[in-house]
């Protein structure tokens, strides 16, 4: 079967509607979907100065990629790649020298922040002492990202999550029964607008992990294959794999989970804005914004290491 | 026909008629593999040959 459109040879077929599309084809469908993904949920306003989460890998330089070409002209974006150091050997270090030569040849704003730095340890050090590298990994990341996003005078951050990941995050939830967990999830995050959140946003909700990948590979867009050591054994890889292995006989499945939740969002925001509305407060550690006297980073650190963190 | 498969960065032999069967041989589910032959992606339809060349590329990356 040709290509949908202008018959010639395909490079995909879409598995939500069987469609087979050839190089161009397929790049300009990518990118329209992004694109109508920003406009229909107001992931990118007049004004806006952007961060890019970036890791170096496909997803987040795909969405850098995107986002410089459609926005990085406009006199009113602010575009900055921000990236993450968690320190973990033979794999962020080499993601890392993609994405700062990504950034050098497209001339874009790259700014990196560390483990290391601010914990004074890297997460192959952390996880010696504290064995679940993912709750890690994600407390620490996110606080940095929204600390120095914050700083920068960030108002949206916007992440490579696709399709493939945010149903994985709703089985996870479904799971471990944490529908409110669920409720800040969706094209851009959070229940309560707050500014010392920053929040985040993301393009490519509707587009598959293949799309993405395929997309990657049309555009040379570099993706030296790279995966983490730690995710091999999470639960995520675990939901993941049943996932991809429930989508290989009954295809349209991931679509369906994300779609379905898509519906019932809403509810589920009223309810959890409603029901369980917490005043934010600042950590008495550090001051980060938290719902609780002490925020999640600072926990981890008081049960894994002496806090020495660095003050706002 | 020589195929790499990079996730294990390793070359093997292999015989199959169509990518479909490919796949199928190397227990490879398609829909987290992107398959090439000289650098340009085939789909499972794709009939192959004994002298190609195939790198099948994994879609799952990062963490």
């Amino acid at each position: 079967m040709p290509c949908k459109f202008c018959k010639t040879k395909p490079v995909i077929r879409l598995t939500n509607s069987s469609i087979q599309l050839c190089k161009s084809c397929f790049t300009r469908y990518f990118e329209k979907k992004t694109l109508k993904t920003i406009r229909q949920y107001n992931l990118i306003e007049k004004n806006d100065s952007l961060g890019i989460a970036c890791s170096g890998g496909k997803d987040s330089t795909s969405i850098l990629y995107i986002i410089n070409k459609y926005f990085g002209k406009r006199p009113d974006i602010k575009i900055t790649a921000i990236a993450i150091d968690e320190g973990i050997k033979n794999y962020r270090d080499l993601s890392l020298n993609d994405l700062k030569k990504f950034c050098r040849e497209n001339k874009i704003n790259l700014k990196i922040f560390s483990f290391k730095d601010e914990f004074k340890k890297s997460l192959d050090q952390l996880v010696k002492v504290y064995n679940k590298p993912c709750s890690v990994c994600g407390v620490l990341r996110r606080y940095l990202l929204n600390k120095y996003a914050r700083e920068l005078g960030i108002t949206k951050l916007i992440t490579g999550h696709n399709l493939d990941d945010e149903s994985q995050s709703i089985i996870m939830n479904q799971f471990r029964n944490n529908m409110a967990l669920s409720a800040r999830l969706g094209p851009i995050t959070g229940i309560v607008t707050d500014k010392r959140f920053i929040r985040r946003a993301k393009p490519f909700y509707f587009l598959t992990e293949k799309e993405v990948k395929t997309y990657s590979f049309l555009k040379n867009i570099v993706d030296n294959f790279n995966e983490c050591p730690y995710s091999l054994d999470s639960y995520r890889g675990e939901v993941r794999d049943i996932l991809n292995g429930f989508e290989a006989r009954h295809e349209g499945t991931k679509h369906a989970v994300v779609n379905s939740f898509i519906e019932i969002l809403p509810i589920l925001k009223k309810h959890y804005s409603t029901t369980n509305l917490k005043e934010i407060k600042n950590c008495k550690l550090c001051g980060e914004p938290c719902s609780q006297d002490t925020c999640q980073a600072c926990q981890l650190a008081l049960e894994i290491v002496k806090p020495n963190f660095k003050r706002t | 026909m020589k195929v790499l498969i990079e996730k294990i960065n390793k070359t093997i032999n292999a015989e199959a008629k169509t990518v479909k069967d490919l796949l199928a041989k190397l227990k490879l589910n398609s829909t987290i593999v992107i398959v090439t032959r000289n650098n340009e992606i085939i789909l499972e339809s794709e009939k192959l040959n004994n002298d190609d060349k195939i790198k099948i590329l994994s879609v799952i990356s990062g963490g």
